[in-house]
This record gives C-alpha cells, sequence and structure tokens, in this order.
C-alpha cells in the first residue's frame, strides 16, 4: 500500500489519513473511501451493507474452520445544524457525547452544498456576568460563525447539515499522537495492523474485518453486520480511558503499556481467556480491565446478536476522550493488531464448539 | 500582506523576538531605519530618525495573550499560567506549541463519560488543566520543555467565508497595518513602534513614549466584536464590516478630542465607513502613551474582531483595509498640518 506521497503506508500514516476526515455518526462516506483504499491489498475482499458497515473478508485457510468477526466503529461524534439564525448565525445539536465546555472556538467543516469552514463562537467574557460566570455553557448557548453574510449561508447550508470538528494530526514525544476522532479510528487502524499481520501468516479461521457506523449513536452499524455475517464469534476494538493526572485509578489505563483486555458479563469467559493466553504466549504486554454490566461498544451488540455469538473487547487507552486532542500511543495499536492475529491463529472449531459448553 | 505570517508566529507578551525578527526582516529589506529598546519594542523611522523625537508616534503591540509553563507534574504533564487576558473557555481540546523548539502539546479535558452532571455544569478551572506533550514522566519532560517556557496556541491562520481566521489577530491585524503602511510614501517623517507586553498593562508603550516623547500618538489595535446572538446591540461593542472602530474611552484613556474629530474628518472626507467602539472598558498601548512625560494627545483606532484572544478570532479583511486608509490618511493631515 502506497500513501499519496508513493512512500509505504505506515500505520501512524493511515491514522492521520483516516482521523483528519470526516465521519459523523450516520455519515461516514467520507472517511470510509480511505479505509477502503488501504485495508485492499491486505483483504480478499470488500463490500458494503445496507447500513454502510465496511466489510473487509480475509479467507482462511481450512472451510471448516471457524468464522470470526473483528469491527471497530469509523463514525465520530459531530453536530448538526438545527437552525439558521440573522446575521448566517447556525445553532446546533450534538450526534454523539460532547461536553459543551470542550467546543468554544472550536474549528469545524459544515457539510452544506459544499464544505464550509466554521467556528463555534460564544458570549465573549466581558458580557458574562454574575451567575453567568459561574455556569459553563450549554450547547444552546453555542453557534457556528462560517464568517459569511447569511443570505450565502442561506443559500448553501440547510437545517440537518452535519457539521464534523477539524483537527490536524498532533505529532508529540516518543509515540504519543493525538487528534480527533482517535475515539474508534484508533481501533480501525488496529484492525488494519491486524489484517497486515495476518498476509504474513498461516490462519485456518475465516475473519472479517468490520468498519461499523453509528457506534456513537447506540452500536447501531454492529447490531446489523453481526446478524449480517453471524460470525462464530466477534471482538469488537474500541478505546477506553488513559491515564491523566487526577483520574481515579480503576477508570483509566496507562498508556504504552499495551490494549487493555476486558473482562465482565458482556464478555466470554472464555475468549477473555484466550486472548490473555495468547498474549502471555507471544510476550506482547497487555492491560486487564472489568466492566460490570455492557460495555459502551459494539461488543454490547455482537453479544445478543441472533441466537447469541460470543463476544470480546479489545481496547486502546485514549486520554481525553471525546474532545479534538485525544491522545494514544502508537505502540498500543501495533500490539493490538499482533494480538489479534495471533488470537486468530489459535482458533479452531473446537475452541468455537466449547463456547456453548457452560 | 503579512497577516497569515504574523498571525501564525508565536509571540506571548514578553516573548516577542519571533514576531520582532518578522518585523525587522521587513524593515531591512525596505531600507527603513529602525532600532530596539532594552524592554525589545521596535522602532520604524519612516524617512529616517532625524526629528523623530516630538513628531507623530504610531503604535501597534506584537505579543499575544498566552500561557507558561509553571511546573512539571510526577506524570509529565505540565502546570501552567495565564499570561494576559485568555478567555479560559478555549483552551481545552486545544494544540499548543511549547517554548523556543515549539514542542507541541495538547490542553485535554477529563472524558465527558468519567464526569458527573454537577462537574459538567461548572465552567472548568484553569487551575485544573495541563498540558501533555507526551511525556513519559517529569525526567522525560525536562528533556524538551522547562518551566517559564512560553505558550501559544498552534492554530492556522486563513480566509474563511469573507473574514480572515487566527490567533493573534489582537494584534497582529495592527502590526501588519502598519507594515503595509511603512512601505507607502510619505512627505515627511514619522515613527512606527511595534510594542511589547501590551497584554499585561501596556509595558513597552510606557517607555516607547517616554523615549519619543511624542507630540500626537495613534495606536492601532484590535478589539472585541460581540456582534453575536443573543447579545443587545448596546453589548456589542464593534460590528464585523462596519469598518474601523474608533476608541472615545476605555479604562486607561480618553481620546483626545481634537485626535477623534481629525480620524472622523478623514474617515468622512475620503469616504471610510466607520463607527465608535461601544464599550468603556480593557485597556490599550494608548492609555500608556497618552500618560507619557507632560501628556501626548492620543487616539486609539481597532480593527473589529470576534472571538478575540481565542485560537480562531476573526476579522472582516474590508475593516482591516479601511483602518489602513483612515491610519494612512491620518498621517499626511497631522505631516501637513499638525494636530
Amino acid at each position: 500500500m502506497l500513501s499519496e506521497n508513493g512512500a509505504k503506508m505506515e500505520l501512524e500514516d493511515f491514522l492521520k489519513e483516516i482521523t483528519e476526515s470526516d465521519g459523523v455518526a450516520g455519515f461516514e462516506e467520507n472517511v470510509s473511501g480511505p479505509i477502503a483504499r488501504a485495508f485492499a491489498p491486505y483483504v480478499d475482499e470488500t463490500r458494503r451493507d445496507n447500513l454502510g458497515n465496511l466489510i473487509f473478508y480475509k479467507k482462511g485457510k481450512n472451510a471448516a474452520a471457524p468464522r470470526v468477526m473483528f469491527c471497530a466503529h469509523m463514525d465520530e461524534i459531530g453536530l448538526i445544524v438545527t437552525g439558521i439564525e440573522e446575521r448566517g448565525f447556525l445553532r446546533f445539536s450534538t450526534l454523539g457525547g460532547f461536553d459543551a465546555r470542550t467546543l468554544p472556538g472550536q474549528e469545524v467543516t459544515v457539510y452544506g452544498k459544499e464544505k464550509y469552514p466554521g467556528v463555534i463562537g460564544h458570549l465573549p467574557p466581558h458580557l458574562c456576568k454574575g451567575e453567568q460566570k459561574k455556569k459553563a455553557p450549554e450547547i444552546k448557548d453555542l453557534f457556528i460563525d462560517t464568517g459569511l453574510p447569511e443570505d450565502v449561508v442561506r443559500a448553501g447550508i440547510d437545517v440537518g447539515a452535519v457539521v464534523a470538528l477539524r483537527r490536524n494530526f498532533v505529532t508529540l514525544r516518543h509515540r504519543c499522537r493525538a487528534g480527533k476522532a482517535f475515539d474508534d479510528r484508533a481501533g480501525v487502524a488496529l484492525l488494519w495492523q491486524c489484517a497486515r499481520e495476518l498476509s504474513r501468516m498461516d490462519h485456518a479461521a475465516d475473519v472479517f474485518l468490520v468498519a461499523t457506523v453509528q457506534e456513537e449513536v447506540g452500536t447501531r452499524g454492529a447490531v446489523v453486520s453481526t446478524f449480517g455475517l453471524a460470525p462464530d464469534l466477534g471482538v469488537a476494538v474500541d478505546v477506553c480511558h488513559g491515564d491523566f493526572p487526577g483520574a481515579a485509578e480503576h477508570e483509566v489505563s496507562p498508556l504504552g503499556k499495551g490494549p487493555v483486555i476486558t473482562s465482565g458479563p458482556n464478555i466470554h469467559p472464555c475468549l477473555f481467556e484466550r486472548l490473555r493466553a495468547v498474549a502471555a504466549d507471544y510476550h506482547l504486554p497487555c492491560e486487564l480491565d472489568v466492566s460490570p454490566g455492557p460495555t459502551g461498544t459494539d461488543a454490547r451488540a455482537i453479544q445478543v446478536s441472533r441466537e447469541g455469538i460470543p463476544a470480546a473487547l479489545l481496547s486502546v487507552p485514549l486520554r481525553y476522550m471525546h474532545t479534538s486532542v485525544e491522545l494514544l500511543d502508537l505502540d498500543d495499536l501495533k500490539t493490538g493488531g499482533r494480538l489479534l492475529a495471533f488470537f486468530t491463529t489459535s482458533l479452531d472449531r473446537a475452541f468455537v464448539e466449547g463456547l456453548a459448553c457452560f | 500582506m503579512f497577516l497569515k505570517e504574523l498571525s501564525e508566529l508565536p509571540g506571548v507578551s514578553g516573548d516577542e523576538g519571533r514576531v520582532r525578527e518578522f518585523i525587522r526582516e521587513k524593515l531591512s529589506a525596505w531600507g527603513i531605519e529602525h532600532d530596539c529598546d532594552t524592554l525589545g519594542n521596535l522602532y520604524a523611522f519612516k524617512n529616517g530618525s532625524k526629528g523623530a523625537e516630538g513628531g507623530l508616534m504610531l503604535a501597534a503591540h506584537m505579543d499575544e495573550v498566552g500561557l507558561m509553563v509553571s511546573a512539571i507534574e510526577k506524570s509529565g504533564h505540565l502546570r501552567f499560567y495565564k499570561v494576559g487576558g485568555i478567555d479560559e473557555q478555549i483552551l481545552v481540546s486545544r494544540p499548543v506549541r511549547i517554548g523556543s523548539n515549539a514542542i507541541p502539546g495538547v490542553i485535554g479535558a477529563k472524558a465527558i463519560h468519567l464526569q458527573k452532571k454537577a462537574e459538567r455544569e461548572k465552567p472548568l478551572e484553569v487551575d485544573k488543566l495541563y498540558i501533555d506533550i507526551g511525556a513519559r514522566d517529569k525526567d522525560d519532560a525536562a528533556k524538551a520543555v522547562k518551566i517559564g517556557d512560553y505558550v501559544s496556541f498552534a492554530a492556522e491562520a486563513a480566509a474563511l467565508g469573507g473574514s480572515f481566521k487566527g490567533k493573534a489577530l489582537d494584534n497582529r491585524a495592527g502590526c501588519a497595518a502598519l507594515l503595509e503602511i511603512l512601505q507607502r510614501d510619505f512627505p515627511g517623517s514619522f515613527v512606527a513602534v511595534f510594542t511589547v507586553q501590551e497584554e499585561i498593562g501596556c509595558r513597552g508603550a510606557k517607555v516607547a513614549a517616554y523615549r519619543l516623547n511624542p507630540r500626537t500618538a495613534l495606536v492601532v489595535e484590535t478589539t472585541i466584536a460581540a456582534d453575536l446572538p443573543e447579545v443587545r446591540e448596546k453589548d456589542q461593542v464593534t460590528v464585523l464590516g462596519k469598518g474601523p472602530a474608533f476608541t472615545l474611552q476605555d479604562d486607561s484613556v480618553i481620546t483626545h478630542p481634537r485626535v477623534l474629530e481629525r480620524l472622523v474628518t478623514v474617515a468622512q472626507e475620503r469616504g471610510i465607513p466607520y463607527q465608535f467602539r461601544g464599550y468603556t472598558g480593557n485597556f490599550t498601548d494608548g492609555g500608556a502613551v497618552s500618560r507619557a512625560r507632560d501628556g501626548v494627545p492620543t487616539g486609539v483606532i481597532s480593527t473589529p474582531c470576534r472571538y478575540l484572544h481565542g485560537p480562531a478570532s476573526l476579522i472582516c479583511l474590508e475593516d482591516w483595509r479601511n483602518l489602513m486608509e483612515v491610519v494612512d490618511g491620518f498621517i499626511r493631515s497631522v505631516l501637513a498640518k499638525g494636530l
């Protein structure tokens, strides 16, 4: 795979390309192109289902071997225009969970008849008095300023126009990188790494790598992709909270110490154990986490699809989730991709049949 | 037009070196005599320094609001002070550049998922925020940054609709306007001063005005435009697109009536739209200059700017060009007939 400048595309280049692309929940088509192009050299077949999930098929060596699905969501949280006001200011609502305090001063792209850059405006400090100063802004207090006259705005942008945050990829120290939509394009990048690893390995199992849609508004893509593929098992690849100063230790995982394997009722105990065992066998660092209920990931949908599908969750620690400076360590992605590939080679029919033996 | 370059250069109060260097290179290339004082103010002597004292002084400040590294935590995260009146609301979810090597960092925020509702209803407190450069720990961070390093926004300047957005337009817009004007021919001499440390109390302008002891001064600034939804007309301060704003009064200066009258006359004669800054708060270099030595008749003219002090502040280029035309006319008028 060559990147635009002709050099061999690496994990970092891929992550940069797909996180500088826009794909708000329900409107993922802009990001699905670069994802499909990058996966193509490493998979046997690419298709798209009715909701827009991108499904990459990698054929196994043995037709009797298990069929497995690994998925990561390609949608990101975003905004949607709800009104156009006097002088062309846009009011908006959210697609996915935003902390309104992270929005003032952020730059955005409004998808109208064309792409319009804009800035999220708020009341200037000198006009905030008394009680207002003690209150955080709410979404209803904010607006988008395109710098365009009202008639141009009205001609080019309708209510319902989707808005994505703008943020260039930031290269930090060592292997740390920051940007927007790392939740969960980081997961997509991990899947891509897994595809590259698998292309150098013999694996019996048939593998479906899925970039799902609409996770941020309720894991909707995974609901239909799991139904459609009816795999023997599914692993959701998502992000979890990375450590930061002042965080409660049980809520976060350290960066750079490997991907995180989750256990709990949403996760089939044998899959959890197998992932741990594979990590140990191949000396891959990993961290453990627990989730006491259905996880906030595609694993939630996988587990209760059809007659029940064993689910697991592999996560990448990510700081500052749902801001435009989400931060991760590239090594965690690389390790996660390898772990998932070795996990694939460990699977056989007997293991899958044993998953119903409680 | 040097707006883009000037906007993107880091130059927090006390750390104006890169902006000064950029301007100095232009002045040298154009053969304009210039020098500096011990605070770092840059003086451009149009048509030579002879007789510069006691003449006309123009001023635009080079510095911008920003942050300064105050401590490095065990974890390698950086704590910071604010430098100047930065709007705390726009700090999170933000890339920054630190120190003379422009080390990239980000200001994150606790993920929404980990916050209780009551937490989200309160503004983020600046003393709870920190900068993350991806360091492994304190020692690792100390290899890249140090306490006292200045921090500015990493923000691209570009056209936005019919407007122009970027960081530090307060007051690189003023610097850019003076640079444009300095390239023109004038029938007499004046001094354009690119001042330091305006945002922390107009400290550069104070000594510059003392040194030059001008007879007349005009401060070229950038000011709040709050022509925003739900803001009543009387609270809007200025409106984008209605021309440069003349200050009547702020917390630091009352524009000298003869200067104000001259600005209005010039604008009217040239058919340039203008507005009055409808707010009496905040301070500018105008205050420091007007009180220098035995006093200087001083005025302040500004480009209106939405989201002032933010990483994506917004000006209307037509206002900025119109500001230049009024300043140009004012200089010619004062050179021709005094105040």
